[in-house]
C-alpha cells in the first residue's frame, strides 16, 4: 500500500495539530506543578523561573490523596470488571440472537442515559438508605454501593458498543464454532471475544473511566472514608484558596497508573481480527 | 395516599430485585456516648480543620465521656449532604450550616428548634451576640440553629500604596472611597484602586443587599420580592459603576471567582483595596502579606445616606450549628453545642479559623483585641443586618448574584450599562423569584 | 413470531434452552439497570408531579400532589422562567452538535492517521488518550487556569506573543464563554471517539484496502467507500453516545464557570441542578428532566430510524 506524497503530509499535519492541541494543557499542568504557588498565581510563564518539587510533597498533606486513590482504584476496577462481564453477555445476546423484547431492551437501556443523572441521584440515595434500614445492606457510603452504581452507569453504552463491535465480526466465525459442537458460551468466549478484543479493550477503558471521573454521585454517596479521587481532588480548591500547583501535581501523579494501564491495553487495542482470520 | 405508599414500598423493596437477601438491621454503637458531627471547611484544608478540631473533641470526651466523630465536609458538598440527610432521616447529630441557609433548613422541620428552654441548655439567649443570633431562622420563630463562627465585611487597604500616593487616612465615605481608588488606579502600571469578585454570585448578592439597604430598599414585602425597585437599581448601579464609570476596578475582576484571586492581587500591590470578609486575614497570612502592611476599616457608606437608607455595611455572615431532630442523642448534641459556643472554645476555635467569636465574653481575650478584629467586631455587632431570613434565600442569592455577574461582565467588555439595563435584569430576577416561590 | 435464533442448526432437544439463553445472559444487565436506573428514574418521574421543596422534602412520599403543575410552569412561554429555559435549551442543542462534530472528526482523523504502523505510533496513541485519563476536575480546572484573562496562557499567546488583538478578550464570562465550553468539552472527550474508532478499524479486513488499491482508489475513496461504511455499526452508537453525553454535560460548565454560568454557556443541566440542589425545588427539576428525556427519546428514535433505513437501503 503505497502512500502518495500529499497524503503523507496531510497525515503528518493532522498528527502534529492534534499532538499540539493535546500537549499544550498537559504542558501547563506539568509546568505549574513544579512552580511555587505564588508564581502559579502570577502571569503565565512558559518556563518556570523557580522549579520546586514541594507541591509533590505537600499534596499528600493537604488532602488524604493516598486514601482517595485507593478508593478510586478499587471502585473503578470493581465497576469495570463487573460491568464488562455483564455487558459482554448482554451484547452477545443482542448481537447474535433475535428474541422478543430485544428492541425494548436496547431502547430502554439507551433511555437510561437520557435522564439527567442529577435527578436520580436523590431517588438512588433514598433507595440505598432504605435498603440499609430494611435489610442491613450497607450501600450508602460504601465501596460496594459505588461499584453497583458505576457499573450500571457504564452498562448501556458498553452493551451498545460491544454489540456494534460483535456485529462487525462475520457471523461465519462463531457459527463455524457452533457447527463444530461448541456451546454458545464457548463460541462467545473462545471465538467471538478474541476476535473483538480491540472493542472489548475500548469498552473496558470506557467503563473504567466512567467510574474514575464521576463527581456528582460520589460527592453525595460517599463519606470521608470512601471518598473517591474525582471528588477528593476538589479539596485542593477551598472557598478561599486554590492550590493550583498541588492540584496539578496530584492529577499527574494519580494519572500515571491509569496511563500505564492504557499502555498495557494498547496491545489488545490493535490486535484482533487480522486478514485471513476468517476461517470460512 | 395508598399509591404513594406503594412507591415507598417499591423503593424499599428494591432489595428483592437486586436479588440480595436481607439480614435485619444492624445495631448501632452505644447511642448516649457517641455523636456524629459534620464540620464545614473553615481552615486552609480539610485536613487542617481536623487537626484543629481533634484536640477540642478529645477535651470534650474527657469532660463528658461522649465521643464525637467528626467529618469535615467541603462547602461544595455540604448542602447536598444535608439534603440527603433530611430526605432520608439518616444524618449526623450536629452539623455546621452557612447561617444564610437557616430559614431554608428551618422550613424542612428536620432541625431541632431552639426555643427558650432549649436555648437555656446551650447557655441562654444572652450568651450570643444579638446580631449573629438574628441570623438563625425566620423572624418570629424560635431559631433553628445557633451561631458558632462570626464573619463580617471590611475594607482592606494597602498602607504602602496609600503612603506613596500621599493619602493619610483611609476613606470614610463612599465618595472618598471612589476618590482614593481613582487616585490609586494606574492601568498602565497594572494597578487598580479596588478589587471585586465579579463572578462570585454570593459576593455579588451580598453587595447588592447591603448597598440596597443603604438606599432604603426593602427586598421583600412579606413574601413578595421587590428586586426591581428604584432603590435597588440605584444600589446595583453604585456597585457596577466602580467598574463601568469610575473604572477603578480591573475589568478582569469580572471573571474572578475565588477570594485568593483578589487577595493575591492585593498582596502583590496590584490592587490597593479590597472589600472582603474577615477570614481574609488568615488567607493573607498564607499568601505572605504581613498584617502590618495593611489596615482594615468598615466599608464606607454614602454620606448622607439616601432617604430611608439604613446604616448597613455588611450582612451578618458566619456559620451556625444545627441539631438534627432525629438525633439518637439529643441531650449529648446539646451538650456539644454548649461546649462549642462556650467562651473558652470560642476563643480557641475562632482564633484558629480566623473568624469572630459569636459570644461577647470571648472578646476579653487579648488575641481578639487587635484593631483589625475590633473593626470587624463592631461591624458585626452594630452595622450588620442578616440577609432575608426566608425559606427561598438561596433563590434570592442565586438570582441577584447572577444578574450582577452578567452586568459586571457587560461593563467589563465595554458594553454600556445604564439604569434601563439594570432594571431589566432585576425585573427578570424578580419575575423568576416570584414564579419559583 | 419469536424465531428462536439464527444460531445455526442444532438438535431439537436443545431448542428450549436456546430460546431461554438470550434472556438468561441478559438478566444480570436487566437487574442492574432496573435497580440503579429504571426504578430511580420512575421515582424521578413521580417526583415531577409533587410540590417537592424544603417544606415537603423530609416526608417526601407524602408531598402534595400537584399533577402537571410543574410542567405547566416550565412550559408557560410568556414567563421569564420559560424564556430562560428556552434559551438554555437552544444553547444546549448548539453546544451538543458542535461538541459531537468536533469530537467525532478529531477522533476519526487521529484514528485514520495512526492506522498505518510507524515508529512512535504507540507513544502517540497513549498521548492522545491522556486527556481522557485525567480526572475531570483536573482537566477542567487546567483549562480554567489557561483561560483567565490576565494570567492565562491563551491570552498570553494570542495577545502578548502573537499580538492578534490589542484588547485582552474574556473567555470565562460573556459571549466567548460558549467557545471555551465547546473547546474544553472537545478536548476532554475526543480521545474517547479516537479510542472507539481505532478499535473499530481493527476489524476491517486489510484485503478490502488491498483490493481497492489494485483498483487505484485514492485515500479519500478508501475512506468513504471502505472505512466509513465498515465503521458504521460502531459510529452509529458512538455519535449517539457523544450526543447524549454532551446534552447531559453538567460537570464541564459547572467546574469551568462556577455555580452561576454565563447565560451564553448555561446548559440545561445547570438549570436542573439549580432548581433541584440549590433552591430545592425538586418537582420543577424533575419536570424539566422528564421533558428533556422525552426530547432526547424522540431525537434518538428518529436518529436510529434514519440510520437503520439507510443501512437497509444500502
Amino acid at each position: 500500500m503505497a502512500e502518495s506524497g500529499w497524503a503523507r503530509w496531510i497525515r503528518r499535519a493532522v498528527i502534529t495539530a492534534l499532538a499540539v492541541f493535546t500537549l499544550v494543557p498537559l504542558y501547563v499542568m506539568v509546568s505549574s506543578s513544579v512552580k511555587p504557588l505564588r508564581d502559579v498565581q502570577g502571569p503565565f510563564t512558559a518556563v518556570p523561573s523557580t522549579i520546586t518539587l514541594q507541591p509533590f510533597v505537600d499534596m499528600w498533606r493537604t488532602v488524604p490523596l493516598a486514601r482517595y486513590f485507593v478508593n478510586s482504584a478499587v471502585i473503578a476496577l470493581g465497576a469495570m470488571v463487573c460491568s464488562m462481564v455483564i455487558a459482554i453477555l448482554a451484547a452477545y445476546a443482542v448481537s447474535r440472537f433475535r428474541f422478543r423484547g430485544r428492541g425494548t431492551f436496547l431502547t430502554s437501556a439507551l433511555a437510561t442515559q437520557m435522564f439527567p443523572g442529577i435527578l436520580f441521584l436523590l431517588p438512588l440515595f433514598l433507595i440505598f438508605v432504605n435498603l440499609d434500614r430494611g435489610f442491613g445492606l450497607e450501600l450508602f457510603g460504601s465501596r460496594v454501593g459505588m461499584v453497583i452504581t458505576y457499573l450500571t452507569f457504564a452498562l448501556p453504552f458498553s452493551i451498545w458498543l460491544l454489540a456494534g463491535y460483535f456485529d462487525a465480526i462475520p457471523r461465519e466465525l462463531d457459527e463455524a464454532a457452533l457447527v463444530d459442537g461448541t456451546g454458545p458460551l464457548g463460541a462467545l468466549f473462545r471465538v467471538l471475544l478474541p476476535a473483538a478484543l480491540p472493542g472489548v479493550a475500548a469498552v473496558a477503558v470506557y467503563s473504567f473511566m466512567t467510574a474514575w471521573t464521576e463527581v456528582l454521585f460520589a460527592s453525595v454517596l460517599t463519606t470521608s472514608e470512601t471518598r473517591t479521587l474525582a471528588v477528593g481532588l476538589r479539596a485542593y480548591a477551598t472557598q478561599s484558596n486554590v492550590y493550583w500547583n498541588q492540584v496539578m501535581a496530584a492529577s499527574l501523579v494519580v494519572s500515571v497508573p491509569v496511563l500505564l494501564g492504557f499502555l498495557l491495553l494498547q496491545r489488545a487495542l490493535v490486535q484482533g481480527l487480522t486478514a485471513g482470520a476468517v476461517k470460512s | 395516599m395508598r399509591s404513594r405508599k406503594g412507591v415507598a414500598a417499591l423503593v424499599a423493596g428494591l432489595g428483592l430485585s437486586l436479588g440480595l437477601a436481607g439480614c435485619g438491621s444492624g445495631g448501632g454503637a452505644d447511642q448516649t456516648t457517641t455523636l456524629t458531627y459534620w464540620a464545614s471547611n473553615q481552615a486552609a484544608s480539610q485536613e487542617q480543620d481536623k487537626q484543629i478540631l481533634q484536640p477540642e473533641l478529645d477535651k470534650f470526651r474527657q469532660r463528658t465521656g461522649i465521643t464525637v466523630e467528626v467529618e469535615v465536609i467541603p462547602w461544595s458538598d455540604l448542602l447536598n449532604r444535608i439534603l440527603a440527610a433530611t430526605s432520608s432521616g439518616e444524618g449526623p447529630d450536629v452539623v455546621n450550616i452557612g447561617n444564610t441557609w437557616s430559614a431554608s433548613l428551618q422550613a424542612t422541620g428536620a432541625f431541632t428548634a431552639f426555643d427558650d428552654a432549649t436555648l437555656a441548655k446551650v447557655g441562654g439567649r444572652d450568651r450570643f451576640l444579638a446580631s449573629s443570633l438574628a441570623s438563625t431562622g425566620a423572624v418570629g420563630q424560635p431559631p433553628a440553629s445557633v451561631p458558632v463562627y462570626g464573619l463580617s465585611y471590611g475594607l482592606f487597604y494597602n498602607k504602602k500604596l496609600f503612603a506613596e500616593a500621599g493619602i493619610t487616612a483611609p476613606p470614610s465615605t463612599w465618595d472618598e472611597l471612589v476618590t482614593v481608588a481613582t487616585a490609586l488606579t494606574k492601568p498602565d502600571q497594572q494597578r487598580w484602586g479596588l478589587g471585586i469578585l465579579g463572578s462570585s454570585y454570593t459576593e455579588n448578592a451580598h453587595f447588592a443587599y447591603l448597598l440596597g439597604r443603604q438606599h432604603g430598599a426593602e427586598l421583600f414585602d412579606g413574601d413578595t420580592p421587590r428586586f426591581d425597585s428604584p432603590q435597588m437599581v440605584a444600589a446595583v448601579r453604585q456597585y457596577v459603576d466602580l467598574l463601568a464609570t469610575h473604572e477603578v476596578v480591573n475589568p478582569s475582576n469580572a471573571e474572578y471567582l475565588n477570594d485568593v484571586q483578589i487577595l493575591s492581587d492585593f498582596a502583590a500591590g496590584k490592587t490597593a483595596m479590597v472589600m472582603i470578609q474577615n477570614n481574609a486575614v488568615a488567607n493573607l497570612r498564607t499568601i505572605g502579606m504581613p498584617e502590618a502592611d495593611y489596615g482594615v476599616v468598615p466599608i464606607p457608606m454614602t454620606d448622607p445616606l439616601p432617604a430611608g437608607g439604613k446604616r448597613v455595611n455588611s450582612h451578618v455572615a458566619g456559620v451556625n450549628l444545627g441539631v438534627f431532630a432525629n438525633s439518637d442523642n439529643p441531650g449529648g448534641a446539646m451538650t456539644f453545642v454548649e461546649f462549642l459556643t462556650s467562651p473558652e472554645e470560642q476563643k480557641i476555635l475562632n482564633h484558629a479559623f480566623g473568624t469572630l467569636p459569636v459570644v461577647p465574653d470571648a472578646y476579653t481575650d487579648p488575641a481578639f483585641q487587635t484593631p483589625t478584629i475590633e473593626t470587624f467586631r463592631s461591624v458585626l455587632a452594630d452595622t450588620a443586618e442578616p440577609l432575608p431570613m426566608i425559606p427561598q434565600e438561596a433563590q434570592f442569592e442565586t438570582l441577584i448574584g447572577a444578574a450582577l455577574k452578567d452586568l459586571l461582565a457587560r461593563a467589563a467588555s465595554g458594553q454600556p450599562v445604564d439604569d434601563a439595563t439594570i432594571h431589566d435584569k432585576l425585573a427578570t430576577a424578580n419575575e423568576q423569584m416570584k414564579s419559583a416561590g | 413470531m419469536s424465531t428462536a435464533a439464527d444460531v445455526g442448526p442444532r438438535p431439537a432437544r436443545r431448542r428450549w434452552s436456546a430460546r431461554a439463553l438470550p434472556y438468561l445472559i441478559l438478566a444480570p444487565a436487566l437487574v442492574a439497570e432496573l435497580a440503579v436506573h429504571i426504578v430511580p428514574m420512575l421515582v424521578g418521574v413521580f417526583m415531577s408531579t409533587l410540590r417537592l421543596n424544603q417544606f415537603s422534602i423530609r416526608d417526601w412520599v407524602n408531598a402534595p400532589f400537584v399533577g402537571l403543575d410543574n410542567y405547566v410552569s416550565v412550559a408557560t412561554l410568556d414567563s421569564s422562567v420559560a424564556a430562560g429555559l428556552l434559551r438554555s435549551f437552544g444553547v444546549t442543542v448548539l453546544f451538543s452538535v458542535l461538541a459531537v462534530l468536533g469530537e467525532f472528526l478529531l477522533g476519526l482523523a487521529a484514528a485514520v492517521a495512526l492506522h498505518r504502523p510507524f515508529r512512535g505510533r504507540a507513544v502517540l496513541r497513549t498521548l492522545f488518550l491522556v486527556p481522557f485519563a485525567l480526572p475531570m476536575f483536573s482537566s477542567v480546572i487546567t483549562w480554567m487556569f489557561m483561560l483567565q484573562r490576565d494570567t492565562g496562557l491563551v491570552n498570553t499567546v494570542l495577545v502578548d506573543w502573537l499580538g492578534l488583538t490589542d484588547e485582552r478578550p474574556f473567555w470565562l464570562v460573556g459571549q466567548n464563554s460558549f467557545v471555551s465550553l465547546v473547546v474544553v468539552a472537545v478536548w476532554r472527550t475526543w480521545p474517547f471517539a479516537f479510542l472507539t474508532i481505532t478499535a473499530g478499524l481493527q476489524s476491517i479486513p486489510t484485503e478490502l484496502y488491498e483490493a481497492a488499491n489494485v483498483d487505484g482508489a485514492g485515500p479519500w475513496r478508501r475512506l468513504f467507500s471502505i472505512t466509513l461504511p465498515m465503521l458504521r455499526p460502531v459510529n452509529t452508537v458512538l455519535l449517539l453516545v457523544l450526543f447524549l453525553w454532551s446534552f447531559n454535560d453538567f460537570n464541564t460548565p459547572y467546574l469551568l464557570f462556577g455555580q452561576a454560568a454565563p447565560a451564553e454557556a448555561g446548559l440545561i443541566s445547570l438549570h436542573i441542578y439549580q432548581s433541584s440542589f440549590v433552591t430545592w425545588n425538586f418537582g420543577l427539576g424533575s419536570a424539566m428532566s422528564v421533558l428533556m428525556l422525552l426530547f432526547l427519546l424522540v431525537v434518538t428514535v428518529g436518529y436510529l430510524a434514519v440510520v437503520n433505513r439507510r443501512r437497509d437501503n444500502g
